[in-house]
């Protein structure tokens, strides 16, 4: 009898009230933030892409339907932005995760001033990237910037990277590169540190070369981690916008020619007089759609690899 | 191979791990680095495997001084406590990994592989991953992942440490097996004293990084060089009485029991002496001559009784046979064999 816990509790139900909200009380203030400024745009993100018409002020439209989807699908601008987008995951995600390992397979090792490039790495992660996109606006500087000026020390001669349609890409890809770095790297650092030392020892013992260990060994026993990071930073270089805002001050490239699906909505909501809400709206579940696809392909191959 | 350690040393900033140790290990081989954890038993090992470079000393494999040879051109097989298998390739995979470094041709390898994999009896299992083993099988591909490069040497570090009683059994015979089939010098490290007594031709005793004694396990045990390695081998462990010894009689300390041996002539008389019986040297006496033991609890054990006994005021277990009843004092006779005196402060045998 006594050890029957509910008993007692049955006789104070007021502790029994507060036991069973307390943790919902907890989580109320973040599940409010995450309602107001995630779930219901989402929602209303969805609406509004089968609204003609919308006006965001009133919020009036003219029928509901596809027309939206159909205008934005035949969009030129949409086709490229598209077109672009995929290019620069296709780019940035393979080159970014390939320096991150080796980088962070580097930073893994005991070696000076470990701090100093610990904080050199990791910089970028805590830094706006739209002040550094200002700052890379100027390296890619034709005359005066120092991409130029070091490509000129190896005989390399100055590329427009900013100002010439064809070299347009390659400049939003390298710095898109760039602020994928510390991200990452933290990542593989991290997976890089819960790799039993022991195997490197047995390796070692064995007769097996660095590189051998590396390909053979830490490679394989990251691919986890390498995964994880493809997954999410795929995800993070479809919607790549901030890294092409700064560097043609809110264009899509010199040309409009680096249209890509994020800065297509953005243009939709703020390049055209009257803003076309519903277009951005549909552009957006597009992006979605693609995403979602994307990552769910992703997950299905980790899947066919995991040990 | 013959191995030869002459004055090694091992120090970790002001630990000395390992203190002038010698050492020859004959060709061919099983020898047991025995001792209580952190003595310095695995330093040896990684030493001997040249994962951990000597401060002083040297090792010689033959006649060829190896002390500053890189791991990898030493020709060691290295097991390790949890075996460190490479977990994202097959058994089968584990095992060519030695032989695909060293650049052995693909069918030769497997060929190998094999051939190993059939001596430790893990042919079943080769296409698995090694987190669908047990860990006695995890075991078997360790050990044949490290002898299928044919090494000199072969060290394991706490091979049965992370199995389950009943396969430790299992697993000591199966080394045991496995070295004398292919006659491969191996070096192990272990704890446990049963272990080591079971299977090594030699076992070095280690305490606090110094050698205490290397013999054959029998020797060993029935002629321990000081107390620690008295203490260490035996189970039950060995009886302990501490006193003094007056006109060639043991007394203990608070003079609470007198005890006859003949060894007491060996012993000086005006130290304070540990008189270290084993309990297989106990015996009841068929006269009164001795000295009496009073009995505290017996287990039986079967044929005869373990039994808890008070010799004046400490207690001491012996054999004794059936039909003791507890409560009664019996007369004791202590055997020549297997009863020694240390001196209690440096533990050093007199007798």
């Amino acid at each position: 009898m006594k050890l029957n816990p509910f008993k007692k509790k049955a006789k104070e139900p007021k502790v029994e009230f507060t036991k069973k909200w307390e943790p919902f009380v907890f989580l109320l203030p973040f599940a409010i933030g995450v309602t107001i400024f995630t779930i219901y745009p989402l929602f209303n993100v969805i609406l509004m892409a089968f609204k003609e018409n919308f006006v965001l002020l009133t919020g009036k439209y003219t029928s509901l339907g596809f027309a939206n989807f159909e205008y934005v699908m035949k969009d030129r601008y949409f086709i490229q932005g598209m077109q672009n987008t995929f290019k620069y995951v296709l780019v940035v995600i393979p080159i970014s995760t390939c320096i991150s390992i080796v980088i962070a397979t580097l930073l893994n090792n005991k070696i000076k001033f470990m701090p100093f490039f610990q904080t050199a790495y990791f910089l970028p992660m805590v830094t706006s990237a739209t002040a550094v996109g200002l700052a890379w606006k100027y390296m890619f500087h034709y005359q005066y910037g120092v991409i130029n000026y070091l490509l000129g020390l190896i005989g390399i001669d100055p590329i427009a990277w900013l100002t010439d349609v064809s070299s347009n890409f390659t400049a939003l890809c390298v710095y898109g590169i760039w602020n994928m770095l510390p991200f990452t790297i933290v990542l593989l650092l991290s997976g890089l540190q819960n790799i039993d030392k022991l195997y490197y020892t047995a390796a070692r013992v064995d007769g097996a070369s660095s590189l051998r260990i590396f390909f053979r060994i830490t490679v394989p026993l990251l691919l986890p981690t390498i995964f994880l990071t493809m997954v999410v930073n795929s995800i993070s270089a479809f919607k790549v916008f901030h890294e092409l805002f700064p560097l043609w001050s809110g264009q899509p490239g010199i040309a409009y020619n680096l249209f890509t699906v994020v800065y297509y909505i953005f243009y939709q909501f703020r390049g055209l007089t009257p803003p076309k809400y519903g277009r951005a709206a549909a552009s957006a579940v597009i992006l979605f759609v693609v995403i979602f696809i994307f990552t769910r392909i992703q997950i299905w191959i980790q899947k066919r690899f995991d040990h | 191979m013959k191995i030869t350690i002459e004055g090694l040393t091992k120090h970790f900033g002001d630990v000395v791990a390992v203190k002038d140790f010698d050492a020859v290990i004959e060709k061919g081989q099983l020898v047991c680095l025995l001792g209580p954890s952190g003595c310095g038993k695995s330093t040896m090992l990684y030493m001997l495997a040249g994962t951990e470079a000597a401060t002083s000393g040297k090792i010689y494999f033959d006649d060829e001084d190896v002390t500053y040879m890189a791991p990898e051109k030493r020709g060691v097989g290295l097991v390790f406590q949890n075996y460190a298998l490479y977990p994202h390739m097959t058994v089968l995979q584990n095992i060519c990994f030695p032989l695909e470094i060293q650049n052995v041709p693909k069918a030769e390898r497997i060929k190998r592989a094999k051939e190993i994999a059939k001596l430790v009896q893990i042919d079943e299992y080769l296409n698995r991953k090694p987190s669908q083993l047990s860990g006695g099988q995890q075991q078997r591909v360790a050990i044949a992942r490290a002898l299928v490069k044919r090494p000199r040497l072969l060290l394991l570090d706490e091979p049965l440490s992370n199995l389950d009683a009943r396969l430790r059994l299992v697993m000591r015979e199966e080394i045991r097996r496995i070295q004398q089939e292919t006659k491969v010098t191996t070096i192990f490290v272990t704890h446990d004293q049963e272990e080591a007594m079971s299977i090594s031709d030699v076992i070095l005793l280690m305490k606090d990084g110094e050698e205490q004694q290397s013999d054959a396990p029998q020797a060993l045990y029935d002629n321990p060089a000081n107390s620690f390695t008295a203490n260490f081998l035996g189970v039950p462990a060995i009886n302990n009485i501490y006193g003094y010894i007056k006109d060639g009689k043991f007394y203990t300390h608070d003079n609470s029991a007198v005890i006859e041996h003949e060894a007491c002539k060996k012993v000086p008389e005006g130290r304070k002496v540990d008189l270290a019986i084993r309990p297989e040297a106990i015996e009841l006496a068929e006269d009164e001559s001795n000295f009496k033991a009073y009995l505290v609890h017996t287990y039986a054990m079967g044929k005869e009784e373990l039994s808890y006994m008070k010799v004046g005021t400490t207690e001491i277990r012996g054999y004794l046979p059936n039909g003791t009843e507890v409560g009664k004092e019996y007369n004791i006779h202590l055997k020549n064999k297997g009863v020694f005196f240390f001196d209690e402060e440096t533990g050093e045998r007199y007798a």
